[in-house]
């Protein structure tokens, strides 16, 4: 029987949802009749607004998708506008302050605390300058990720932006693949270095050359059921397909409906395609898709690149493109740190001017929530790294602050356990102040997810930090299972889980632990990732112990039940959500 | 009226008659429970897999763990909450940190309006 879920999206779904949205909007918070309000936010999404959690009722997040990261010209400026004039909430966070922009793992834009009503000014100004909402969540093709710097990159082999961009052309608002079961996670990389990510994408186009009519062409393998969600993660697995790159939004179309037609509409736990995937097996799937889905023969798969992978593989890597990097027109891209990917407003004005004054205005978001300032002329480089932005947002960053990930948590998320952007800011301040880097250790990835949704994608982490909770002296603490030797490269690896609730107080006390004992019992050279591997689960529970240190965590406390974690009456009692469209109380609150 | 249950989110809520009522993340007492060794479970619910209406109960399945031993996986149905009166449809929440005890018994419809 098809769910409730599905039974809405049978109703209203895709564009038409814009018309009703905008009515709503237009009369108002209160006009969503209370029995319909599961069934409109869940149709909203498809327009990329997710309404906040408990205690924050009437307020959204908005994601803003932008295809491979690429912030065009004059857009970044906008966001930072619309951020400014509308993501304001009600009560301000301690680290950020009470405007700021969220750079995603899947190269997206969030913002919080936006009102139905400011709704339609909203998207009239993203809109104008060819910025939109548009599938940016909801059950259809997602955002395109792909290496952040295609197009500008000297290790590429194929220029993925035109592709990653004529599939976003293709997808967007296309009824024929609008309403599909579940989410749909599309990555094209064209680099040899695999800064795509396609491994853990639902649809992957790897570069792969093949021979054709005699001649060696270049193009995409194909890889599809990859994700990191539900504690069932899965890299993608390749159907030996090959695509040229003007066939690339053909196999796109068929892989996306044949998702559409034998997808499971019954079940949305084993709704992702990776499920369709271990059901089938690789061969059904190809089979499948050249029977049913495509017009023209699918050449077998070509020679990869994946020996050559290097992001995320947990060695000398080409890694998250912070720094300076000469891109093949000489000019040059400086890949900023931005820790956990949080900026206030004020800076994102600043960004914005910096990257019209020093380059071509373009800036480009990365799958490690980093920002990338494009098209530097090479004699201002020097000036531009003495920029004052650039001692918060560092080209040079230390390996702790360069390395944290973290997805937005119990601040505004339904699903998250636990706290996470501020305590990870709290951590890598830590780590950096107390704990020395092991040797050659230049990008130490701890990725910290509240949940198994796994946001931060934190099972190809050195460290891998995922929400929990248990007891300390007996009262219910946040807490966290810790994961070790997750990452990408040629053989990609999903963390192993070592130490599980570990009060979120005494984790930097353990990772202080676990690096001396690296330090200490490592082969030469030997990196993180392969001590870890070379270990047994007995011998890597015995790595470190948990313990207290001079680390403070002001979020110990169960933060879902406040309505906000950061003020000072936080009782849930005490929201004044919901508001009306000036942000008033609609129900004065308790006192 | 008949009481419309069913999980959102990814299974981060129940909602009861199109209301989001009962939220992941806390922590429930289960007792008599053979979903792990100890006396009392100590259970962080992480997801709610099913829901159902068993009048006036509202109950669910949860995934998650117990955070004293660590075992994790799917609860038997437990009770969430009450509708007393299908009419009004109001719902009555159960204080999760109250001891509760699960029960086998398996409903596979959903009831529907």
């Amino acid at each position: 029987m098809p769910t409730k879920v599905e039974n809405w999206k049978d109703e209203v779904y895709g564009n038409e949802i814009r018309d009703h949205l905008m009515e709503f909007a237009e009369q108002g918070w209160e006009s969503i009749p209370e029995d319909e309000q599961d069934a409109w936010f869940e149709r909203f999404k498809w327009w990329g607004l997710y309404h906040q959690r408990s205690g924050q009722e009437s307020y959204f997040m908005m994601r803003i998708g932008t295809p491979n990261g690429v912030i065009e010209p004059g857009q970044l400026e906008v966001i930072a506008e619309v951020a400014d004039e509308y993501a304001r909430g009600p009560a301000e966070n301690p680290e950020f302050g009470d405007a700021y922009c969220d750079w995603t793992t899947r190269q997206s834009i969030q913002l919080h605390w936006i009102k139905l009503e400011d709704i339609p000014e909203i998207f009239d100004e993203l809109e104008s300058v060819g910025l939109g909402t548009q599938q940016a969540c909801g059950d259809s093709w997602r955002n395109i990720v792909g290496c952040p710097v295609a197009g500008k990159d000297k290790h590429e082999h194929i220029d993925a932006w035109p592709v990653a961009e004529e599939l976003h052309e293709t997808f967007k608002g296309n009824d024929e693949y609008s309403n599909l079961p579940r989410k749909w996670k599309v990555a094209v990389t064209g680099c040899d270095q695999g800064c795509g990510q396609g491994d853990i994408n639902d649809l992957a186009y790897e570069p792969a050359t093949k021979e054709v009519d005699g001649e060696e062409k270049l193009g995409f393998n194909i890889r599809v059921g990859g994700g990191l969600s539900r504690k069932e993660p899965r890299f993608s697995r390749s159907i030996d397909v090959w695509v040229p790159p003007e066939q690339a939004a053909d196999v796109g179309a068929g892989m996306s409906a044949l998702f559409r037609e034998y997808g499971d509409r019954d079940d949305r736990f084993n709704a992702r395609i990776k499920f369709l995937v271990d059901e089938w097996g690789t061969e059904k799937m190809r089979s499948v898709l050249q029977e049913e889905f495509v017009d023209f023969e699918l050449p077998t798969a070509g020679e990869n690149m994946r020996e050559s992978y290097t992001y995320n593989a947990g060695g000398d890597e080409h890694g998250d493109h912070v720094g300076v990097h000469e891109q093949p027109d000489g000019n040059y891209y400086v890949g900023l740190n931005v820790l956990v990917g949080r900026m206030g407003v004020d800076d994102v004005y600043e960004l914005a001017d910096l990257a019209d004054e020093y380059g071509s205005g373009e800036v480009r978001l990365t799958q490690r929530q980093n920002v990338i300032v494009t098209d530097v002329d090479s004699d201002r480089i020097d000036e531009f790294l003495d920029e004052p932005l650039l001692e918060n947002y560092e080209a040079d960053p230390h390996p702790f602050m360069r390395g944290s990930i973290a997805c937005t948590g119990t601040e505004f998320c339904s699903l998250s356990i636990v706290e996470t952007k501020n305590r990870q800011v709290r951590y890598a301040r830590w780590l950096k102040d107390n704990v020395a880097v092991p040797d050659g250790v230049e990008d130490f990835h701890i990725h910290l997810s509240g949940c198994t949704a796994s946001c931060a994608q934190p099972q190809i982490a050195d460290i891998s930090l995922r929400g929990m909770k248990t007891r300390k002296d007996g009262e219910p603490v946040e807490a966290l299972d810790i994961g070790l030797g997750g990452g990408l490269g040629e053989n990609p690896h999903f963390a192993d889980w070592v130490e599980m609730r570990v009060p979120a107080d005494e984790v930097p006390g353990y990772i202080e632990n676990l690096l001396a004992t690296f330090e200490d019992e490592r082969a030469d050279g030997q990196t993180f990732r392969e001590f870890i591997a070379e270990r047994e689960e007995e011998e890597l529970q015995d790595l470190a112990e948990a313990e207290e240190t001079d680390y403070e965590d002001p979020y110990m406390h169960n933060t879902k039940m406040t309505w906000y974690p950061y003020v000072e009456d936080d009782d849930m009692q005490s929201s004044p959500a919901p508001t009306n469209g000036e942000g008033e109380p609609l129900q004065p609150a308790d006192d | 009226m008949t009481t419309d249950v069913h999980q959102l989110d990814d299974g981060a809520w129940v909602s009861v008659n199109d209301s989001r009522e009962v939220n992941v993340s806390n922590l429930w007492l289960l007792a008599r429970s053979d979903f792990c060794g100890c006396e009392l479970t100590d259970f962080l619910a992480e997801g709610f897999v099913d829901v159902s209406v068993d009048h006036p109960n509202i109950e669910a399945r949860m995934a998650g763990r117990c955070i004293a031993c660590g075992t994790e996986g799917v609860t038997d149905w437990l009770q969430v909450g009450r509708v007393i009166d299908p009419e009004s449809g109001e719902f009555y929440a159960i204080d999760p940190e109250s001891v509760h005890f699960p029960d086998k018994r398996r409903r596979l419809a959903r009831p529907q309006k």
